[in-house]
This record gives structure tokens, sequence and C-alpha cells, in this order.
């Protein structure tokens, strides 16, 4: 593989662009030895999947008035209509006009007609980006757990973008 | 992301992610990643390919059963379009940007203080 195709290293990029931006704390990742793993209790094609996006409701009513982003939830049907203004992803090179390109809620139903997963449950949950880790693993990543286990969801796809 | 995955498998729940940053996920620690190395802003395909989003969502699904552990990184064998240049774009830093930058900076910094004293934005 040449040097030109390795994967992007975001995080060198990121430290390298705020530093630029005059910031002199460089972001330290989440970085953890232990990762948790779980095995699907039921074959696929009886699992029901959730899904969990980075992208904002088309009118933003996942902003607080001090504009922290917070869980939201949409219906899968009809489809919906998303936003991706404020998140960060490659406006030079892409564009996010096809929510499934980053949502793949049609995709996944289609899955579901084929008969290779059980269903798809009936909302998707939309996962703040944030700088606080703190905030993440406190309030929103258990918000995300409790609504998937209102939806009775037996494995989840999330797509960042 | 990666956190909001490794707290739902703590609790029980299997989960694949499928992204295009590998090094951020992997640095952090996950169960299952299907990695796609695309721009950031389609880890699920090219815009309008539903041919590939199908086959990606298929291959994730697969990975939730046939993953034997954790930290499980799969990488996709569909490429970006005919781009070679698209690697080197997101979040460069121009030298000849530097002033332009600051102000940047500068701009952000004071939108988060006024945040932080109750300013609505």
């Amino acid at each position: 593989m040449s040097r030109n195709a390795e994967p992007v290293r975001y995080m060198d990029r990121t430290r390298d662009y705020y530093r630029a931006l005059g910031y002199d704390k460089d972001y330290a990742w989440a970085h953890f030895e232990d990762v948790p793993f779980a095995r699907l209790a039921k074959p696929l094609r009886e699992s029901r999947l959730g899904l969990v996006t980075t992208a904002h409701p088309a009118d933003k009513s996942n902003h607080d008035a001090k504009g922290v982003r917070h869980v939201w939830s949409g219906d899968v049907e009809p489809l919906p209509v998303v936003n991706t203004d404020s998140l960060a992803w490659d406006r030079e090179s892409t564009h996010t006009r096809d929510r499934e390109s980053f949502l793949p809620i049609e995709a996944v139903s289609g899955w579901v007609r084929e008969g290779l997963l059980g269903s798809l449950a009936p909302h998707f949950h939309g996962a703040p980006t944030g700088y606080s880790q703190r905030k993440t693993n406190e309030m929103d990543a258990p918000e995300i757990l409790a609504r998937l286990r209102e939806d009775r969801v037996d494995a989840v796809l999330l797509s960042a973008l | 992301m990666s956190l909001v995955a490794r707290h739902l498998e703590a609790n029980g729940l299997p989960t694949v992610i499928v992204g295009s940053a590998l090094d951020i996920v992997e640095h952090c620690g996950v169960p299952r990643f299907l990695f796609n190395d695309f721009p950031l802003g389609n880890p699920i395909g090219h815009p309008d390919r539903q041919d590939m989003q199908r086959e990606v969502v298929r291959m994730a699904l697969g990975l939730l059963e046939t993953a034997s552990g954790p930290r499980t990184t799969v990488v996709s064998p569909f490429a970006w379009k005919d781009d070679p240049e698209w690697r080197g774009r997101y979040g460069r830093v121009d030298p000849a940007e530097r002033d332009r930058l600051i102000a940047v900076g500068e701009e952000r910094r004071k939108y988060r203080d006024g945040l932080k004293q109750g300013k609505a934005p």
C-alpha cells in the first residue's frame, strides 16, 4: 500500500488544526485497554436492530438554549429528514444529501424483507458529538441505552458521519 | 460514537460501528467496527449508490454474528471515487492561512465564553 493510500490519521489532523486555531491544549481522545463484548442472544433473522446516528433533527431541536446537544430520537417511518450542517465531515470531497449514505434505514429495511434480519426498531436515536467524554459516558450513552431498551432491540448499528 | 457503543455493549447489547475514522475508533477500542475508507460524511457508502449501501449494511449485520471477540475490525472492499487527492483535504492546515485560522479560533473562543456566561447563541 503506498503511503498515499494509508487511512487518514484524523487524530493528528485534528490536533494540528486546533493548534493552528490557537488552542494550547491538545484534545485527549478516549482510549481503553479493555473492550466490552456481548453476543447476539438470538439469530440475526429473529433479532430487532436499532440505529444510532450523529446527525441532527431537521429543526435542530436537540440543541438547548446554551447550544449544548442532547440525545434525540426520530421515527424510521415516514423516512426522516435530518440535518448535518454543524457536523464534522469532508465538505470538499463529498456531500450528505443522500441520507442513506450515513443513516441506512432503507438498506436495513431491505434486509428485513429479505429475511436476513428480524426487524428494524421503529425509532432511530441521535447521539450528540461533543467535547465532553464525561457527558457522553454519564448522560448521553445511558439515555441512548434506555431508549433502545424501550424499543426492545437486540443489536445496534451505529454510524458516525 | 465509540463511547456509546462501549456503554451499550457493557450493558449486554451487541453493537457494530460503521465508520471512516479508523484511527479514532481503534484508539478508543470498540467491539465491532466495519471500516469504509471514505471521506467523512458517507460511512455507509457513496451517495446514491444503493447497491453499495446495501452491501455495506449486509457486512455490518454479518459482523454482529461472526465477530468472535472485541476489537474486531473488518475493512470493507469498497474504495472512494476516482479522486486520489481526497485524503489530503479534510482539516488540512495551509501555512498561508495562518492568520485566518487564528482569527477563526478567536471567534470560537469568544462564542464559547459567551455561551458559558449564559448568552443564547
